[in-house]
C-alpha cells in the first residue's frame, strides 16, 4: 500500500450528482421546512426514493463486502470503499440541507444496528424492505429520559412470555430521529420499524442489554411527542411509549440470555465506529455550507482572501477564513481515514471517535464564525447562515457528545477500561 | 483512491528514522540545547540514514527519487527525537533539495554528486530576514542584473552552518519574485557573522547573520541558470517540511505528558485518570491526527503536481504551527511545575512550537 489522496471515482461522481440534488431538491426548500417544524417533505423523500433505486441500491447500509453500490463479483478486486462513498454521500446531502439528509429514506440507524448485530436471517428479514415500491424508515430507540450518554441506565424492560414466545417491552424513548417516519403508518411510506434499547435483565447492567426490533403499528407503542428543535426541524425527533409492547422471540439482535461478560453490549456500541464518522461527515457538510457561502459573499463584497502571506500580515477575517479551510480540510481527512479503516476493516475506534470530535467542534466553530463575520446578514432569516448555525449544533450532541466521545479516544490513548477513566 | 498505509519501503525508512531519533537524538537532546553543542558524530549518524541520498537519482550520485510524502514522514519521525538535532542532519538538503527540483542540468552535475556521495558537508541555504514582517514572497534582500552578474544586497537570518558552509543557496527579490542564487563563500561582500544567533530555542544548532554587501553571482549560479525557477514549489516543499517537523515536536510533547500523567498520582489517583488532563490528552492527539493528515495530502499533492499543492502546503503549515503550539503549551501544563523545570524536555518543545510560524526555509522535503 502507500499513502494515497486520489478521491476514487465513485466518490467524485456521487459527490457531483448529490450537489445537483441538494442545489435542486433540498436548498430551495430548506427555509420552509424550517419554518414549517412536523411537516413531511414528501417531495423531497419520493424523489430520493426513486433516485436511488434507479442507481440500484435503495439503502445506504454497505454491502457485505463494503463495496456499496457496486456489483460484487465486478469490484472484487478492487479495495472497498462502501464507508467512505456513504461519507461523501452524506456530505454532500448535509451540505444541501442536513435535516433533510436525515428525512432520506432508507434504513438509517435503525437498519445499521439490525446489520451489525443481526443474524443473516435478520438481516434478510428486515433490511430486504428499503428496496420496496414506497419509501421505507427505521430509527433507533436508545435515549430515554434518564438515560443519555449513560444509555447503561436505561430503564425499559423486555420480558419474555414463555406462554407465547413474546417479548413484552415497557418504557419510554425520547430523541428518536425519524421515529415517527419509522414507526406510524403514513399512506405514502412501506412499513418500517425502530430498534428499541431494552434490558432483559436489570440486575446484569451492561450485559443485560439488548436491542429489538418493534415493526411499525405495533400495538401498544405509540408516538408521544414529536420535538420542537433549535435545528434540524424537518427532521422529526420522536417520543415513544411502550406499554406490554409485544414483540416476537426472534426479533432480538444477540443473544437472548444474559452473558456473564458485556460482549454483546460492545459489539452493539461497536457500531458507533462504523456511524461517529458519518455523523462526523454530515458535520463536515454543514460546515463547507457555511465557509462557502461566506467566501461568496466576501467575494461580492471586494474582499479577498490572500492565502500565502505570512500571519503578521493578514486581516482579521483572513486569518479567520483560513483558520476555517484548515479546519474543514483536516476535518473531512480524519472522517476519510475512519472510513476508510472500517472499508479495511482495520479497528477505528479511536479515529472514529476523533473524526467525531473533530467534525463536532469544526462545525460548530465554522458555522458561529460565519454569522459572526456576516453581522446582520448572517443573523438574518434571510439567508441560510443562521439556520446551520442552528443545524451545526446538533453535531456535537449525537451520537456521543463530544465529551463522550473525548472519553473514547482518552481511554483509547492511555490504555483504560471504563472503571479506570470514568 | 484513499489509503493511509507507508510503502514498506517507508516504513522500513520510518523505522530506522524513529530508532536514530529516540536511542540518539532524543538522549543528546538536553545537554545539547544546554551546552549550545550538537556532536558531530551525531549528525554524521543521522546522516548515515540516507534521507537526502535516498532522494536523489543515480544519475545525480544518489539512490532513488524524492517524494514529499517519504521525506514528510521521515521529517515527523526524526523531530520526535529533537528537533535541532533533525535540523542539523537535515541542512544539506536546504541547498541540495532546491537544486533537484529547480537546478538546471550543469548545476545539478555540479552539486549533487558532491553532496550526497560523501559525508555530511556543510552546504546550507539563507531565506529568513530579520523583519516582523518576514515574508517568503516579498524578501527584503534584492537581486538586480548588473553587466552579466546578479548583485544580491540585504541580510539573511538563522542561516544552519553558515560559517562552515561551502555553498549557501540565498533567497532574494529579483524583480517582484523571490529566486535563489548559489554564492560560495569565498565569494566577496558575503559577510557570515562571527557571532551564533540566539534564539528561545534550537540552542544546539548553529545558526548565523549573512549580510550580503553588493555580492556579485554569475548568471549561471541563479537556481535554474538565466531562465530562473519556479519558487513556489520550493516554499510548498519547506512549508511541508515546516509542518511535518511542527508534528512530529508536537508528538514527541504528547508522548511524553501522556507517560508522565500515568504514572502521577494526586489524589489517590494517576493523573490521567481525571477527566481534566484526559480530555487534554485527547483534544492534543486528535489535532496531531488532523495536521498530520493535512500535511501528508500537502505532501502527496506536491509529488503529485496538483495545482492547489501550494495552498494545501501553506494550510498544513499555518495549521501545524498553530497546533504545535498549542500540544506543547498542554504537555507543559500537564507536568505542571515539572513541566517548567527543565530537566524534562517538555518546556523546551514549548519553546520549538512557538517556533514554528517563523521556522519556514530551516527545512525542505
Amino acid at each position: 500500500m502507500s499513502i494515497e489522496f486520489e478521491s476514487p471515482k465513485p466518490i467524485t461522481q456521487t459527490q457531483f450528482v448529490l450537489k445537483t440534488v441538494a442545489e435542486e431538491m433540498m436548498r430551495p426548500k430548506s427555509r420552509y421546512f424550517d419554518e414549517h417544524e412536523h411537516e413531511i417533505p414528501w417531495d423531497y423523500i419520493e424523489f430520493m426514493h426513486s433516485a436511488m433505486k434507479a442507481m440500484g441500491g435503495n439503502s445506504l447500509a454497505p454491502r457485505e463486502n463494503g463495496n456499496g453500490n457496486a456489483k460484487d463479483s465486478e469490484k472484487e478486486k478492487r479495495p472497498p470503499i462502501g464507508y467512505q462513498l456513504i461519507a461523501a454521500q452524506l456530505e454532500a446531502l448535509s451540505w444541501g440541507d442536513v435535516g433533510m439528509y436525515h428525512c432520506l429514506p432508507g434504513g438509517g440507524l435503525g437498519a445499521a444496528a439490525v446489520h451489525a448485530a443481526g443474524t443473516p436471517e435478520q438481516r434478510a428479514k428486515f433490511l430486504s424492505r428499503f428496496n420496496g415500491d414506497k419509501p421505507t424508515f427505521a430509527a433507533m430507540c436508545i435515549t430515554e429520559a434518564g438515560a443519555g450518554s449513560d444509555n447503561s441506565a436505561i430503564r425499559t424492560r423486555a420480558v419474555l412470555d414463555e406462554k407465547t414466545n413474546e417479548w413484552v417491552l415497557n418504557g419510554e424513548k425520547i430523541f428518536v430521529t425519524g421515529g415517527d417516519k419509522s414507526f406510524t403508518e403514513y399512506e405514502k411510506l412501506g412499513r418500517g420499524f425502530i430498534v428499541v434499547w431494552a434490558s432483559i435483565d436489570p440486575s446484569a447492567g451492561r450485559a443485560g442489554m439488548r436491542a429489538f426490533v418493534v415493526e411499525g403499528g405495533t400495538p401498544g407503542v405509540k408516538v408521544t411527542k414529536l420535538e420542537k428543535k433549535m435545528g434540524i426541524r424537518v427532521s422529526d425527533t420522536a417520543a415513544i411509549s411502550l406499554v406490554d409492547a409485544r414483540v416476537p422471540f426472534e426479533n432480538i439482535l444477540g443473544s437472548p440470555t444474559v452473558e456473564t461478560n458485556t460482549a454483546g453490549f460492545k459489539k452493539a456500541m461497536a457500531t458507533f465506529d462504523a456511524t461517529r464518522p458519518l455523523v462526523a461527515a454530515t458535520g463536515v457538510g454543514v460546515a463547507r455550507a457555511a465557509l462557502e457561502f461566506l467566501k461568496e459573499k466576501l467575494a461580492e463584497n471586494g474582499v479577498q482572501i490572500r492565502y500565502g502571506l505570512p500571519r503578521q500580515k493578514l486581516t482579521s477575517i483572513e486569518r479567520d477564513v483560513i483558520d476555517m479551510d484548515i479546519m474543514l480540510k483536516s476535518a473531512w481527512l480524519m472522517v476519510i481515514k475512519a472510513t476508510w479503516m472500517a472499508d479495511n476493516k482495520k479497528p477505528n475506534a479511536l479515529e472514529a471517535s476523533m473524526s467525531k470530535v473533530k467534525a463536532g467542534d469544526v462545525c460548530t466553530k465554522i458555522t458561529q464564525k460565519v454569522v459572526e463575520i456576516l453581522g446582520p446578514l448572517g443573523y438574518s432569516r434571510e439567508f441560510l447562515a443562521e439556520k446551520w448555525f442552528r443545524d451545526a449544533k446538533i453535531t456535537d450532541i449525537y451520537e456521543g457528545t463530544g465529551q463522550i466521545n473525548r472519553l473514547v479516544v482518552a481511554r483509547q490513548i492511555l490504555g483504560y477500561s471504563g472503571s479506570e477513566l470514568r | 483512491m484513499y489509503s493511509f498505509d507507508p510503502t514498506e519501503e517507508q516504513q522500513m525508512l520510518i523505522d530506522a528514522v524513529k530508532k536514530f531519533a529516540v536511542n540518539d537524538l532524543r538522549p543528546a537532546a538536553h545537554e545539547a540545547e544546554e551546552s549550545r553543542e550538537l556532536p558531530k558524530k551525531l549528525i554524521h549518524k543521522g546522516w548515515e540514514l540516507g534521507l537526502l541520498q535516498a532522494s536523489i537519482p543515480e544519475s545525480y550520485g544518489g539512490f532513488g527519487g524524492r517524494s514529499a510524502v517519504t521525506g514528510a514522514l521521515a521529517l515527523e519521525e526524526m523531530a520526535f527525537g529533537d528537533l535541532a538535532g533533525t535540523l542539523a542532519v537535515t541542512t544539506p538538503s536546504l541547498f541540495a533539495t532546491p537544486i533537484l527540483l529547480a537546478g538546471n542540468e550543469e548545476q545539478k552535475k555540479t552539486y549533487l554528486p558532491k553532496i550526497v556521495e560523501g559525508g555530511w558537508s556543510p552546504y546550507t541555504a539563507a531565506m529568513i530576514e530579520y523583519a516582523f514582517d518576514f515574508d517568503p514572497n516579498n524578501l527584503k534582500t534584492s537581486a538586480t542584473l548588473q553587466g552579466g552578474n546578479y548583485v544580491l544586497n540585504g541580510e539573511k537570518a538563522f542561516v544552519p552552518f553558515a560559517r562552515e558552509a561551502e555553498s549557501i543557496l540565498v533567497y532574494a527579490d529579483l524583480g517582484g519574485q523571490s529566486q535563489a542564487f548559489i554564492v560560495g563563500k569565498e565569494a566577496a561582500g558575503l559577510i557570515v557573522s562571527e557571532e551564533r544567533e540566539k534564539l528561545m530555542s534550537l540552542n544546539a544548532l548553529p545558526m548565523y547573520r549573512v549580510k550580503l554587501d553588493n555580492v556579485k553571482v554569475p548568471v549561471a549560479n541563479r537556481l535554474g541558470g538565466a531562465a530562473g525557477h519556479n519558487f513556489d514549489i520550493l516554499l510548498a516543499s519547506m512549508r511541508v517540511a515546516n509542518a511535518a517537523a511542527a508534528v512530529g515536536v508536537a508528538n514527541a510533547a504528547f508522548e511524553y505528558s501522556k507517560n508522565y500523567a500515568k504514572e502521577r498520582e494526586a489524589f489517590g489517583v494517576k493523573i490521567a485518570q481525571k477527566q481534566a488532563i484526559a480530555f487534554m490528552l485527547a483534544e492534543m492527539r486528535t489535532e496531531i491526527e488532523a495536521m498530520r493528515l493535512l500535511t501528508w495530502e500537502a505532501a502527496w499533492k506536491l509529488d503529485h503536481g496538483r495545482e492547489d499543492a501550494s495552498n494545501e502546503a501553506y494550510l498544513a503549515s499555518t495549521g501545524a504551527a498553530d497546533m504545535a503550539m498549542m500540544v506543547t503549551d498542554r504537555a507543559v501544563q500537564i507536568l505542571g511545575g515539572h513541566g517548567y523545570i527543565r530537566d524534562h524536555p517538555v518546556e523546551m518543545w514549548m519553546r520549538n512550537g512557538r517556533g514554528f510560524a517563523t521556522f519556514t526555509g530551516l527545512a525542505i522535503v
